[in-house]
């Protein structure tokens, strides 16, 4: 095993390029835990820790571009707090502060776990994932960007090195169901927005992420339409009856709190 | 692979598996046995120590990671012979049982309280979430929280 740590974007980018097999790792909470049970030996690992170009966030004419290195910490008590209220309130939900002081968006991200917590208030906002590589950078949309269980339109030799969202400005919320408050993986999770029209996008309860949309005349049977549209399954944390009742509740709840 | 890093303000070397995490590293080749290997997964927080002055889970930061940065553990809070406050406080209160997770929680409670020298017992459990005690001793934990806090 190799682990390569280039200096800037530009050092990065060429060495996934050489090294297609490599697993970028910025945070390493979940990398590490692959290493650690002996789940994946990677020939090669791309530490993207030194890499300045992907820390912290800018503003671009209204948009925020999140460098794939921000961390949950950084959103969680930040700046980006009031602009992105739901994304910070998951932030909040992630694991331990350990953890959210390492773990970050992009990792999320790459991981496309169902479970990911920065998705379903990332995918209300709209956001574009920005995937570059030497061959120039692109932007996906996130709804495109996953497209099943830990499974994206990432390039070998790409890398993801931000999220732009142009704030909705919109109230939101972010709820999360698990046995306890911290170190918990979704049972279900639930972001939604109500601004000019009711938003909402569910963790745990589907292979991809998933976007609902209603005029806000029809918040009442929203809560109904968004346990429709997910596509959960029974597993060790929940059945999928229990997420579908789980999520029309966390609806009702959530639009209490936005539709004021 | 070599790699070079500060613990507790001195510098060290040791030579690593590339795939290696930062615990081990510490406990196995460079003589810190203080951070402790449970889950390693971060799920526990008994790895707990600080990397450049954040608290992290040892177990999942890549030894190559930490090449060239600075690490704080729970060897490097008491001053010679002068347990650091957290650490006599966790005496004092008698906020330790099996003593497995102590390590880890005087490291998370040394971060809490160089940010918030007073924090309500909401912080103090927010703080102190991904750090579990098997024996469930938390009310003595808390209690020693308390008392670092106002030493």
């Amino acid at each position: 095993m190799d682990v390569l740590t280039p200096r800037t974007l530009a050092e990065a980018l060429r060495l996934k390029a050489e090294h297609r097999e490599a697993w970028p790792i910025q945070g390493g909470t979940d990398v590490l835990v692959a290493l650690n049970f002996d789940r994946g030996r990677p020939a090669c690992l791309l530490n993207l820790n030194e890499v300045a170009e992907l820390r912290g966030f800018t503003r671009q004419d209204g948009a925020l571009r999140l460098g794939s290195g921000l961390t949950y910490a950084e959103v969680e008590h930040g700046l980006l707090r009031d602009v992105l209220p739901a994304l910070a309130e998951a932030s909040r939900t992630v694991g331990s502060p350990q953890i959210r002081n390492r773990g970050t968006i992009g990792g999320n991200l790459g991981t496309s776990s169902p479970a990911g917590d920065a998705l379903p208030p990332l995918l209300v906002e709209g956001a574009e994932v920005e995937c570059a590589s030497v061959r120039g950078t692109r932007r996906v949309p996130l709804g495109e960007f996953v497209t099943g269980v830990k499974r994206n339109v990432l390039e070998p030799d790409e890398l993801i090195t931000a999220v732009w969202v142009t704030p909705s400005r919109a109230p939101q919320t972010f709820m999360k169901v698990g046995p306890r408050n911290a170190m918990v993986i979704a049972v279900v999770s639930l972001a939604v927005s109500a601004g000019d029209e009711l938003r909402a996008s569910f963790g745990s309860a589907s292979p991809r992420p998933v976007l609902v949309t209603a005029p806000r005349e029809e918040a009442d049977s929203f809560p109904e339409r968004v346990a429709a549209a997910a596509a959960p399954i029974d597993d060790v944390r929940g059945s999928e009856r229990y997420r579908r009742h789980a999520l029309r509740v966390l609806t009702e709840r959530a639009l209490k709190r936005v539709l004021v | 692979m070599r790699i070079t890093l500060r613990i507790n303000g001195e510098e060290h070397q040791a030579d690593c598996w590339e795939g290696e995490s930062l615990l081990f590293a510490l406990r196995e080749k460079l003589g810190f046995p203080g951070a402790k290997n449970a889950c390693e997964q971060g799920e526990c927080g008994s790895c707990s120590v600080l990397l450049d002055g954040t608290l992290v889970c040892a177990c999942l930061v890549l030894a190559a990671q930490a090449d060239g940065h600075e690490v704080t553990t729970v060897e490097g809070l008491a001053e010679g012979e002068q347990l650091h406050p957290v650490q006599q406080a966790f005496v004092d209160a008698g906020a330790v049982q099996c003593g497995f997770c102590t390590p880890g929680l005087v490291v998370a409670t040394a971060d809490l309280l160089s940010r918030n020298t007073s924090p309500s017992d909401d912080e103090i459990r927010e703080a102190l979430s991904g750090n579990l005690c098997r024996c469930t001793g938390y009310a003595k934990i808390f209690d020693a929280v308390r008392r670092a806090a106002s030493a």
